[in-house]
């Protein structure tokens, strides 16, 4: 055996870091593994919302957000509350909706009218017939926040390791007692997956059913435009902020169900979407329609069938806790890995229900649920750039 | 069941459809596209020249240094300029090749292991007012080549330009707005510039080198010498200075045998420009998004598409010829090395799309020529001049100038000023203890430090940062991954990128995430689901 640790995290995403952090400053000694660098895949490329109150972990979510940038020493460019745009009636409907499950759990929210909103937010047209202001929510930088969880987990004596794949779990009497990689073997006494997309792959070794469905969705960012007071403003089927260097960067529309039958993640392509994009938010920001797109990008995220995420301790093996964000794990990080930290120290969580998010609920899942909610990739050709005609 | 917020099935479709689509019409563009058409192949020859006063103004796509006269402002003169200067359009008009010029090509999308609903593999064309799609059965990337530049105290002032920037301003527009030009690098690149602006009737301030002899070849030198270029070996760039945002001298220092600034040496150069000819990246953006396999040559500039005998890359439909499959002093010596690839190409790609046998496409190659002519490794001579620059110039100099960021922030991995955050965490963290964690990432770095993240798309600074971080990390640049390119590869307007009308299928089931009716809804009551909007008003505004 190469070496180990007392608990092994397989994914050095948001969730294993955020884990990783919470269980090193609780002094107890962490190794992180990712096959790449850390924060590379969907925890390196989503939208920085923090938003979640409906989330089992949303009131966990709003109190830590604020206290991150100086709970781990570094910036996270977290950023509080969040407007949200309606150019018609139904928009307007779901802007409302998100604002009172909010106002059902005791955050404050207005509404807001056109001259409201131009005021807030100078870039919107005369098409904007209103929106919400929520004095809760946010959003931060995501690749800052995965840099700071992990320069944070070393601060307090954690390890990681990158460039690491891990290929097995070996399990003697019960227990998983060592994790194979490609650069060797490492002992654990617990094993935390937080291995996103790949996560049913370790579930499938363990001989658990997770029924997860990965997808690639794309975002675009612009140049920077002048900074506006709240920059997490969104509306018109997109997500995203402005960022504080003054980028505007939205995601949003049709994602593409892929499949991932091993450990190396696929390149993430983008497609012409990016035009789509780029014509809803000129539509947002009509203000803005003259800025200049500079980058866009892919992830991939995981789903299960409800949307919600999976976080548990097993019972057979006892000593592995599984986390997969079905698609929403960066707002919720600093929650999720104070969670998974007390289920790999105490077996529960102190501070919310994780009932909602047991995999017991998949139970009856038929096996061919893909199949069935068209939650399907398209069968793989060859590429068509790469065929000889 | 299938799902109709995915994108099976609503897959944006091409505008329309080209057999050969040859990007870049200099002389490998034009060379691949006339064969092919007279192979009897349909192509469509696409230049992004004239490019836009506003995109010249962002060196993109190369670095103009704002040194553009006022007739760039001029489209249409701006048109019949680059159509006259240069002729070999003709002959690909005469050969039936349809030509578009003015004509950016932002994006190449195909089908890959996670995109498998695009209906054919596609480019993302745009001029000024709008973009659209055209899908190819082959493509031939023939995109050129980019300035190599590094930085120094003052050179975000008007008139630092790189040498392929100046040589468009002076061959293909004929708008280069310098009087006195100081050239920087006297290898086949300075020489060749240096000689080109005089031709055009731009006076040489004189040619610097870091080396201590001159790197081109004697006769050329001595032709400049006789025509009283003044030549500056073992000398560095210390600083620009002028008044604001101009450039009116360059400060020069002598250096010695170790590179080390020699105190007392500085020499002031009235100029109003400077141009930096150390050397040429390929342009391989479209080649990496459409998945071609690149190695690192470091005798071919750097990062290059692996092609066979007919270059051809590892991806089978799409051929590389001229400036991005190799960009070196070979090709500059031998000017019709490029013309040679873009014949074979333009050949291989008829044959490849049944137009030609293979044998006569053999007799109307002709004989062999050695395609890439053999030249030597770069990247230790702009080491050599980055070295000297730190030296004379310090660390305080913006290695990114869209995102001001110095050499130091960058070797610190510092976060970007506005920031404004200190910590004693923060204070300890650098590139060496990165390091720690695993080999140099270029993106890493960029993500955390920001260099490279601005409008000029990292044009500017992409081979500075890999350099200082191999610098830093004690190695070369080949063993630094390419950092991704990612579209559109030329900065567009929202309103030029968006597509004039999109299928209903994209308006109605457009959501901002999944559309899964469960995933947002409050977990203490079931009754409250974030319901899936009605038919005609399918968009979820939501918050992930
Ligand atoms: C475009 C986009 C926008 C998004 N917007 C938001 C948003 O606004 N708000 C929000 O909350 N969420 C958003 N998300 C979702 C969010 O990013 C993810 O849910 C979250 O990042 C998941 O983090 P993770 O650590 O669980 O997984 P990941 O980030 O996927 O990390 C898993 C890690 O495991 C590693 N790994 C996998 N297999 C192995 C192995 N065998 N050995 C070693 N390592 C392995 C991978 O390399 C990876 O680094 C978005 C996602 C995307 C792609």
């Amino acid at each position: 055996m190469t070496s180990g640790a007392a608990v092994v995290i397989v994914g050095g995403g948001v969730t294993g870091l955020s884990a990783g952090w919470w269980l090193a400053r609780a002094g107890v000694d962490v190794l992180v593994l990712d096959k790449s660098i850390v924060g590379w895949e969907a925890s390196g490329r989503n939208g920085g919302g923090a938003t979640h109150v409906g989330s089992p972990f949303g009131l966990e979510e709003q109190r830590l957000w604020p206290q991150m940038d100086e709970l781990l020493g570094y910036p996270t460019e977290y950023q509080p509350h969040r407007i949200g745009i309606a150019l018609s009636e139904p928009q307007l409907a779901l802007a409302r909706r998100w604002a009172e499950i909010g106002e059902s759990r005791g955050f404050r929210w207005e509404p807001l009218d056109r001259r409201q909103l131009k005021e807030l937010v100078p870039i919107v047209g005369d098409e904007a017939i209103g929106g919400t202001y929520l004095h809760f929510g946010g959003h931060a930088n995501p690749q800052r926040t995965v840099q700071a969880y992990a320069w944070a987990l070393a601060d307090h004596g954690g390890r990681i390791l990158q460039h690491t794949t891990v290929t097995g779990l070996v399990r003697r009497g019960g227990r998983v007692t060592a994790v194979e990689t490609t650069r060797g073997t490492f002992g654990a006494d617990v094993v935390v997956v937080a291995a996103g997309p790949q996560t049913g792959l370790f579930a499938e070794m363990l001989g658990v059913a997770l029924p997860l469905a990965p997808a690639r969705v794309e975002m675009i960012a612009t140049e920077p435009i002048p900074l506006m007071g709240v920059g997490g403003v969104a509306g018109n089927g997109l997500y995203g902020r402005q960022t504080l260097r003054g980028n505007l960067v939205y995601g949003g529309g049709p994602h593409e169900w892929i499949n991932v039958p091993d450990m190396t993640t696929p390149e993430h392509a983008n497609t012409p979407l990016v035009r789509n994009l780029a014509r809803r938010l000129a539509e947002l920001f009509p203000g803005a329609a003259h800025v200049r797109v500079i980058r866009a990008w892919s992830g991939l995220v995981e789903n299960t069938p409800d949307g919600l995420p999976v976080v548990e301790r097993l019972s057979n093996p006892d000593n592995v806790v599984i986390a997969t964000m079905s698609s929403v794990g960066f707002g919720l990080s600093p929650a999720v890995g104070r969670a998974i930290s007390e289920l790999v120290q105490h077996g529960r969580c102190s501070f919310a229900d994780l009932g909602a998010l047991a995999l017991s609920r998949f139970a009856g899942t038929p096996p061919d649920w893909r199949e069935r909610a068209g939650w399907v990739a398209r069968p793989a050709e060859v590429a068509a750039a790469g065929g000889d005609g | 069941m299938s799902d109709h917020r995915s994108i099976a099935g609503k897959a944006p479709r091409p505008d329309q459809h080209i057999p050969l689509v040859v990007v870049g019409a200099g002389a490998a563009g034009v060379a691949a596209a006339v064969e092919a058409a007279r192979a009897g192949v349909e192509v469509l020859l696409v230049d992004e020249h004239p490019v836009d006063n506003d995109m010249m103004a962002m060196d993109v796509p190369l670095c103009f240094g704002q040194r553009m006269d006022a007739t760039v402002r001029n489209r249409a003169a701006m048109l019949e300029r680059v159509v006259e200067t240069n002729p070999a359009l003709a002959t690909a008009h005469d050969a039936g090749v349809d030509v578009q010029l003015g004509t950016y090509v932002w994006g190449a999308f195909v089908n890959s292991a996670t995109v498998q609903e695009l209906p054919a593999p596609m480019l993302g064309l745009a001029d000024d007012r709008r973009s659209w799609l055209v899908s190819f059965d082959r493509l031939v990337v023939a995109a050129g080549a980019r300035d190599v530049l590094l930085g120094f105290p003052g050179w975000e002032r008007a008139g630092t330009l790189g040498a392929n920037g100046a040589a468009a301003l002076l061959m293909r527009y004929r708008a280069l707005a310098a009087r006195r030009l100081l050239v920087i690098g006297s290898g086949v690149l300075g020489l060749h510039t240096a000689a080109l602006a005089l031709e055009h009737g731009v006076e040489i301030a004189g040619v610097v080198e870091v080396e201590a002899h001159l790197r081109g070849e004697a006769s050329e030198a001595k032709r400049l010498a006789e025509r009283g270029v003044p030549f500056f070996t073992a000398h560095t760039i210390r600083e620009a200075r002028g008044r604001t945002g101009e450039i009116e001298s360059i400060v020069l220092v002598g250096v010695d045998e170790a590179g080390t600034p020699v105190r007392g040496s500085e020499r002031e150069i009235a100029c109003d420009a400077v141009c930096m000819a150390v050397g040429l990246v390929p342009s391989v953006e479209l080649l990496h998004l459409v998945g071609a396999r690149l190695v690192f040559v470091a005798a071919l500039g750097g990062w290059v598409p692996e092609v066979d005998a007919w270059n051809r890359t590892s991806v089978a439909s799409v051929f590389a010829a001229g400036d991005c499959a190799g960009a070196h002093d070979g090709m500059l010596r031998a000017p019709d090395v490029a013309r040679e690839q873009g014949r074979v190409a333009g050949l291989a790609a008829a044959v490849s799309l049944g137009a030609l046998d293979r044998g006569q496409a053999e007799a109307r190659r002709g004989v062999r020529a050695p395609l890439s002519p053999a030249s030597s490794e770069m990247q230790s001579y702009w080491q050599a001049w980055l070295r000297t620059q730190i030296e004379a110039g310090g660390w305080e100099v913006n290695v990114c100038q869209c995102e001001e960021v110095t050499r130091r922030k960058l070797i610190e991995t510092k976060p970007p000023r506005y920031l404004k955050w200190e910590s004693p965490q923060m204070s300890a963290r650098d590139v060496g203890t990165l390091l720690r964690d695993g080999p140099i990432n270029q993106d890493q770095i960029k993500r955390l430090t920001r260099a490279g993240m601005g409008p000029c798309q990292s044009r500017r600074c992409r081979e500075q940062v890999g350099l200082l971080l191999a610098q830093a990390a004690g190695t070369t640049l080949d063993r630094i991954p390419l950092p991704t390119f990612r579209p559109p590869i030329r900065p567009l307007p929202l309103n030029v990128l968006w597509p004039a009308d999109e299928p209903a299928a994209m308006r109605e089931d457009w959501v901002s995430w999944f559309g899964i009716p469960t995933q947002f809804s409050p977990h203490w009551t079931a009754g409250m689901a974030v319901d899936e909007p009605t038919a005609h008003a399918r968009l979820i505004l939501s918050e992930e």
